[in-house]
């Protein structure tokens, strides 16, 4: 009998080659590996084809020779006669300096924007509404191309520079600002500074345990902020306040003194951070509302303050909402950094253009590029994925 | 119990609320004593929801005084601490909070707003675990329970705050059948303790055991109230006999 049922099953499971599943599985993927072999086959074939009938040497040797042009702005030291690689190099610090900076800003104005929105006050929330319809819904390149325009073309010269802040300039020459001359007490503000950082975070540990231990809750949030401002500034004082700032003064047809970012920099940071913060504030805005009404009103219950609501229950949950898609926007927001060569800002796609030009090692060039980037957005991607599985929800 | 019924411990007088246009509680009046068990019924729409969720002021009356615990909810924010502290409030739709253990669940609000040293809030919690028939499930998530454990989580979960007062809104409503019993025997052996408590149910076999005075609402008014006997006996009210024979015929 079992032998029966053994040949009646294998008899049925074995339909026509073409309507078998399995097969059919099979012969799909072979089909398509082979399609995308061919492709790659047909794309190298012509790149050393057209190599060789052009007599263009390959290779990465070039990255050695002297770039032998100028860089407009640049984080680390570098002069015409630098080679090729320093100066690729002068362009990934400067792709990182903006992105690193955008999306710390992009993070702040998103969230701050994302509450906004949630208000109960009308005119915040409108306001808020009106940033996110405006600056979500035009093109990057065109919003870049409209700081620009304010912060280069529109901007008067030095002379008539604009004012915004007490010894704050806005001119065609960049955003000018004051800087503290350096002073020996600095070193030790610095230093009380760590101290007070430190401190703070022994207090929070302190305070937890105290908490466990007593039930009795420590203000840390005030303490720490006082710990944290007030040493630094207790020592600052302590050296008799040398409140010497280095000062931005028009001399002739500029200013000296100061320090300033230039108007690309500027228009580059403030268009990513006022684009990518549209979406941030949308994230954060649904992270908040995707937590059930009726965790609240639980909490509410149970007596906890609107803060301790927002803190202990509210948050925790949307944050396993809100961290996938702001990875997304955060690799959004560094690789749009590259339209930074539409208004001039040397950023790394700006000087790898300018390399291939000289040397005509595109696929070279492009490689450079496309390595840099995919290891940059791996990077942020690890890191957000290590950030979301520690505060990924624990359901079963 | 006529006794008991000195010392009031919910007091609504003459209520109302709208929502816009649409007047949802008419001039509720409505006395609690202590240890004092109401149970609240009518069809649905009927404003009994709305009116046990105004005693805790997650829904706001806009005309009338609800005195709760000898203090009056008026907007001050510190005279609504004070009410929650002292009624605890079981939900529909459970409401634990999923991202924490059910050992958490429990001694969040003891910790942070009893302020309680976490080892004293953990017997605590443990304690009224053992209570509600689940001790072994402290370290569990509440994703990982039955609705019947986590409606009884839940239980414990106020329990925990030591309320004077207990709010069920429909609590058995979204459980299936056979877990429906777990949680009233719950209720009931609270209710034995001499808990003042206030449930919106459709058990009327629970409410038969345990309610002092049966209150009927219909279309935002408390159409009638009696002892259990006289009401399911004999309901003066035409709109009370129609809901008690659609709600026993089957």
């Amino acid at each position: 009998m079992t032998t029966d049922e053994a040949t009646l099953t294998s008899a049925r499971a074995r339909p026509a080659l073409w309507r078998d599943a399995k097969i059919r599985g099979i012969a799909y993927q072979v089909v398509f590996v082979a399609a995308v072999a061919g492709f790659i086959a047909l794309i190298v074939h012509n790149a050393i084809a057209n190599i060789g009938r052009q007599n263009i040497a390959t290779g990465f040797g070039f990255l050695h020779r002297e770039a032998a042009f100028g860089i407009g702005e640049s984080l680390i030291e570098y002069s015409p006669a630098d080679t090729y690689a320093r100066a690729l190099l002068v362009g990934l610090t400067n792709t990182l300096h903006v992105a690193a900076l955008g999306i710390v800003l992009a993070t702040i104005l998103g969230t701050l924007m994302g509450l906004a929105r949630l208000s109960s006050n009308w005119l915040v929330a409108k306001l808020a509404r009106v940033y996110v319809e405006i600056f979500r819904n035009i093109p990057l390149a065109l919003q870049l191309f409209f700081w620009w325009g304010l912060l280069d073309k529109m901007a008067p010269g030095p002379r008539q520079a604009w004012q915004i802040l007490p010894d704050v300039f806005v001119s065609n020459r960049g955003i000018i600002y004051p800087v503290p001359l350096s002073n020996p007490a600095y070193k030790w503000v610095v230093a009380a500074l760590g101290i007070g950082v430190v401190a703070a975070i022994g207090l929070h540990r302190w305070a937890k345990r105290c908490q466990a231990a007593t039930g009795r809750q420590f203000p840390t949030g005030w303490v720490a902020l006082a710990l944290i401002i007030g040493l630094p500034a207790a020592v600052f004082l302590g050296f008799g306040a040398p409140a010497r700032l280095d000062v931005p003064v028009l001399k002739g047809f500029n200013f000296s003194g100061g320090d300033a970012v230039s108007p690309e920099f500027a228009a580059l940071l403030i268009g990513l951070v006022v684009y990518t913060g549209t979406f941030i504030c949308e994230i954060v805005r649904a992270g908040i509302l995707a937590v059930n009404w009726g965790q609240s009103e639980a909490a509410m219950a149970l007596g906890l303050r609107s803060s301790q609501r927002m803190r202990l229950v509210v948050l925790p949950q949307a944050l396993r909402v809100i961290v996938p898609p702001l990875t997304s926007q955060y690799l959004g927001l560094t690789k749009a950094s590259s339209l930074a060569v539409i208004i001039g800002f040397p950023d790394l796609v700006s000087v790898a253009n300018t390399t291939m030009n000289q040397t005509g090692q595109a696929i070279e060039g492009i490689t450079v590029i496309m390595a840099v980037y995919l290891s940059l957005s791996l990077a942020i991607s690890l890191a957000m994925n290590v950030y979301n599985r520690a505060v990924a929800l624990v359901e079963r | 119990m006529s006794d008991a019924r000195t010392v009031p411990m919910i007091e609504l007088q003459s209520v109302n609320k709208w929502y816009g246009e649409f007047q949802v509680l008419k001039n509720i009046d409505l006395q609690v004593g202590k240890g004092e068990k109401v149970v609240v019924c009518g069809p649905s729409g009927s404003g009994k929801s709305t009116m046990i969720r105004c005693i805790n002021r997650l829904e706001e009356h806009q005309r009338g005084r609800i005195i709760v615990a000898g203090i009056e909810l008026t907007s001050d924010l510190k005279n609504i601490e004070a009410i929650r502290r002292e009624v605890g409030m079981v939900f529909q739709q459970f409401n634990l909070f999923p991202h924490l253990t059910v050992l958490q669940n429990l001694t969040l609000a003891p910790i942070w707003v009893r302020k309680l040293p976490k080892k004293e809030a953990e017997e605590a919690a443990r304690y009224y675990l053992g209570r509600v028939r689940i001790p072994d499930q402290a370290d569990k998530y509440p994703g990982q329970l039955s609705g019947g454990q986590q409606q009884r989580v839940a239980i414990a979960r106020s329990l925990c705050m030591k309320p004077e007062i207990m709010l069920f809104d429909e609590p058995t409503s979204a459980l299936d059948p056979e877990m429906i019993k777990e949680v009233l025997d719950v209720m009931i052996e609270l209710a034995n303790e001499g808990m003042t408590m206030v449930c919106v149910t459709h058990e009327m076999g629970f409410a038969r055991t345990v309610a002092d005075m049966m209150v009927f609402m219909d279309k935002g008014e408390i159409v009638e109230r009696a002892a259990p006997k006289d009401f399911f006996a004999a309901p003066k009210n035409e709109r009370t006999k129609a809901f008690l024979s659609q709600i026993l015929a089957h």
